[in-house]
């Protein structure tokens, strides 16, 4: 080790691996994943939100978790985004191309897609 | 991509009750149901709750599984990993004293265990993997060796660790800055810096932890005193009964060479250091400074007197500076952070934090970490849960076979070093071992008295046959023939060996029969004048006794007595039907197998 800078770029390349040990803060993605959701292709949903919000450089803000059914299997697979102090966003019938745009729109531009949330379908 | 984390606790507690089972079931299960590329498995140091081990954590979410089990893997796998649902039985509850976030998770810092700690020392274990130096790094490590080495001089660094309070966590409370400016000025071809991890209390593993849950904080403060005090040369003088702690140490030292973190110019500051792990056989007394470099060198660990201090005349004859694991882990920190945090921790002569190994009767056995100057209330009810059984708290030991008791009526000390000393007790590396009313202060003395005298080295005369003499009274006392007379033979005695002893082991070895006699006289006097052992431990001056009235004749206790000291009488008593039993004290061994197996509560013992 001759630089403190060689030091930094380790850090800030190891930074990513552990920073899902810091505990949630910011935003929550949550993907429903139980057997209805898995079936319906939850899994490439879940990994395009890890995927893309490591590459966007969101990690510190967004956290990407599972969870359960949420018991509305028919529009499976369901991403619920939380965000302190805002009402919850539950978008359904998600695919990985969905899941890019929320990133690009929701989690980045703090926009909600209407279109994909649960309101614009049981309407 | 790697959306979730598992981190399986790699203690000595956890490794003992499976969790490198575990860990391979996790694999195997992960494998199998292709989740190799999400999932990431990490095995971290201790997280303190041994009480609850194995501990598996999964992140992001941070769900607190406790008492895993081998089966229990492929559950969790397959309905948390896989479908996210949480595997409810195995998440710790607190006792349902916690409060759940929106999820239904508890967070491991909001529960009582962790909520009002305060983790320096600790702060990586239970984190990060301790084989992987580049998680130490994310984590802020080896900055401040960095820092050290490009920013400020040796003598900065001495006043930083100075004006932090710092005290030498291996009992002794030693000024941590002092000793270094003791050193730093001493000229010599070469000098050294000792990490003294022989951690002998009996009931005492904080070092062990730091070691196996971050090896690289130790490493790194090594380097940084060697820097302050002019040394090259680091050993780690570490116990063979440690091999995880050995084992990670070892592979933390090659990975820190590998990055030129220890060796030859590091950081281009034109400073050298390295560093090389002495084992050692398990000798109590090797703890002591002066035996430890003896040992270093090859020769049988014997202390020898003091002064030259290692400070001018150590390992190897040269100027030497030694301190313990805990002492080192929270240099790093202090650096990074100022002195001026450091102290802002604790009370007024003792700064930071302690870690303590609570031990003994106590609901959460584990590790904790504490600013100076917690209550030994705080410590025992909130952070440890409180006493198993109701039983009521009668004294907590600290410090081993060097230290003393704190008996329940002064359970509001502010633990410190200054308020233990101030009551004839002392802080010592940490172990902390709770009592309950069923535990005879004699017997206990009586014990740590029994380990010194194995474990004095023999070379002064006070200790190798003050020790063994004073063992001889406390036996005669336990066993009821005992006279008043014994009790003032055993205080003179203590004092003699206090006074007179070589080395810190002999001189604090009648700490544990001081302590005791200070607080429980009354439990001495009562073995002695009224044979009679108050919380029924002392063999000798028990009795076991069927009440024949409660006895209903089940022969219970008849069948399970090894010794056949157990008949049946003529008596039956009203309302039974068959004879009840009566024990033949003559030849009863005090097991206390009849009372054990006895379900209608008709033994007692006196």
């Amino acid at each position: 080790m001759k630089s403190l800078a060689e030091l930094q770029a380790i850090k800030s390349r190891m930074k990513d691996k552990v920073v899902l040990r810091d505990g949630m803060e910011g935003i929550r993605v949550v993907v429903g994943m139980a057997t209805c959701g898995i079936a319906a292709g939850a899994r490439p949903v879940l990994n395009a939100f890890v995927e893309g919000v490591n590459k966007e450089g969101l990690e510190d803000k967004v956290s990407v978790t599972q969870t359960g059914c949420i018991g509305i299997c028919q529009y499976e697979p369901v991403v619920e985004v939380f965000e302190a102090g805002k009402e919850k966003t539950t978008y359904v019938k998600m695919n990985p191309e969905k899941a890019q745009e929320v990133i690009e729109k929701h989690l980045k531009g703090g926009q909600v897609i209407g279109e994909y949330t649960i309101g614009a379908i049981s309407a | 991509m790697i959306r979730s984390q598992v981190l399986i606790c790699g203690g000595t507690g956890c490794t003992s009750s499976g969790s490198q089972q575990i860990q391979d079931a996790f694999e195997v299960e992960i494998q199998k149901n292709d989740l190799q590329d999400e999932i990431k498995l990490v095995r971290t140091g201790c997280f303190g709750l041994c009480e609850l081990g194995p501990v598996v954590i999964v992140y992001p979410d941070g769900t607190f599984y406790s008492r895993v089990s081998v089966d229990d893997v492929e559950e969790i796998v397959s309905e948390h990993l896989l479908k996210g649902r949480r595997v409810e039985r195995l998440v710790y509850d607190d006792h349902g004293k916690a409060e759940a976030d929106e999820f239904g998770n508890i967070a491991l810092n909001d529960t009582t265990f962790y909520k009002t700690q305060n983790r320096v020392v600790l702060r990586n274990c239970g984190v990060i993997n301790p084989e992987d130096i580049d998680e130490y790094i994310a984590m802020d490590g080896y900055a401040a060796l960095g820092k050290v080495l490009t920013e400020m001089t040796p003598e900065e660094v001495i006043q930083e660790v100075t004006d932090s309070g710092l005290r030498g966590r291996g009992g002794g409370g030693f000024p941590t800055g002092r000793k270094w400016a003791l050193c730093a000025p001493n000229k010599a071809d070469q000098k050294y810096v000792v990490c003294n991890a022989d951690e002998g209390d009996p009931g005492a593993f904080m070092d062990r932890s730091v070691l196996e849950g971050d090896p690289h904080s130790v490493i790194e403060a090594m380097a940084i005193c060697g820097y302050a005090c002019g040394c090259t040369k680091g050993y780690v003088y570490v116990r063979a009964e440690y091999p995880i702690a050995v084992k990670r140490l070892t592979i933390a030292i090659e990975q820190a060479r590998e990055y030129g973190l220890l060796g030859k110019n590091i950081f281009d500051s034109g400073f050298d250091f390295d560093l090389e792990i002495r084992l050692g056989a398990g000798a109590f007394v090797c703890g002591e400074e002066t035996a430890l470099m003896t040992s270093i060198e090859g020769n049988r660990g014997e202390p020898r007197p003091r002064p030259p201090f290692p400070a001018v005349k150590g390992l190897f004859g040269k100027p030497t500076v030694e301190n313990n694991v805990e002492t080192f882990a929270n240099i790093p920190q202090i650096i990074l952070r100022g002195a001026d945090w450091f102290a802002s921790m604790g009370t007024e002569k003792s700064k930071g934090t302690k870690v303590f190994a609570l031990g003994g009767k106590i609901n959460h056995t584990g590790l904790v970490e504490i600013p100076m100057g917690t209550t030994l209330e705080h410590i025992i009810y909130e952070i440890g849960g409180g006493i198993p059984n109701g039983k009521k708290f009668k004294a907590a030991q600290t410090g081993g076979p060097s230290g003393g008791c704190i008996p329940a009526s002064l359970i509001d000390t502010e633990v410190d070093y200054d308020n233990l000393t101030a009551i004839g007790c002392m802080m010592g590396s940490g172990g902390l071992i709770v009592m309950d009313e069923d535990n005879c202060m004699v017997d206990m003395a009586k014990f740590f008295l029994d380990f010194t005298v194995d474990e004095s080295c023999g070379k002064c005369t006070p200790c190798r046959v003050g020790t063994k003499r004073l063992l001889e009274l406390l036996d005669k006392i336990t066993s009821g023939k005992g006279t008043m007379e014994d009790i003032d033979r055993v205080e003179d005695l203590c004092n003699y060996i206090k006074t007179n002893s070589l080395c810190g082991l002999g001189q604090t070895a009648p700490n544990p029969v001081l302590a005791t006699l200070k607080f429980f006289r009354d439990e001495y006097i009562a073995h002695v004048k009224d044979k009679k052992c108050p919380a029924g431990v002392c063999k000798d001056l028990l009795t076991f006794t069927i009440d024949r009235d409660k006895c209903i004749g089940c022969g219970l206790c008849s069948r399970n007595c090894p010794v056949d000291a157990i008949e049946q009488t003529d008596y039956v008593a009203p309302k039974h039907k068959r004879p009840s039993y009566r024990i033949d004290a003559e030849k009863c061994i005090k097991c206390g197998a009849c009372m054990s197996n006895c379900k209608f509560k008709a033994i007692s013992k006196q």
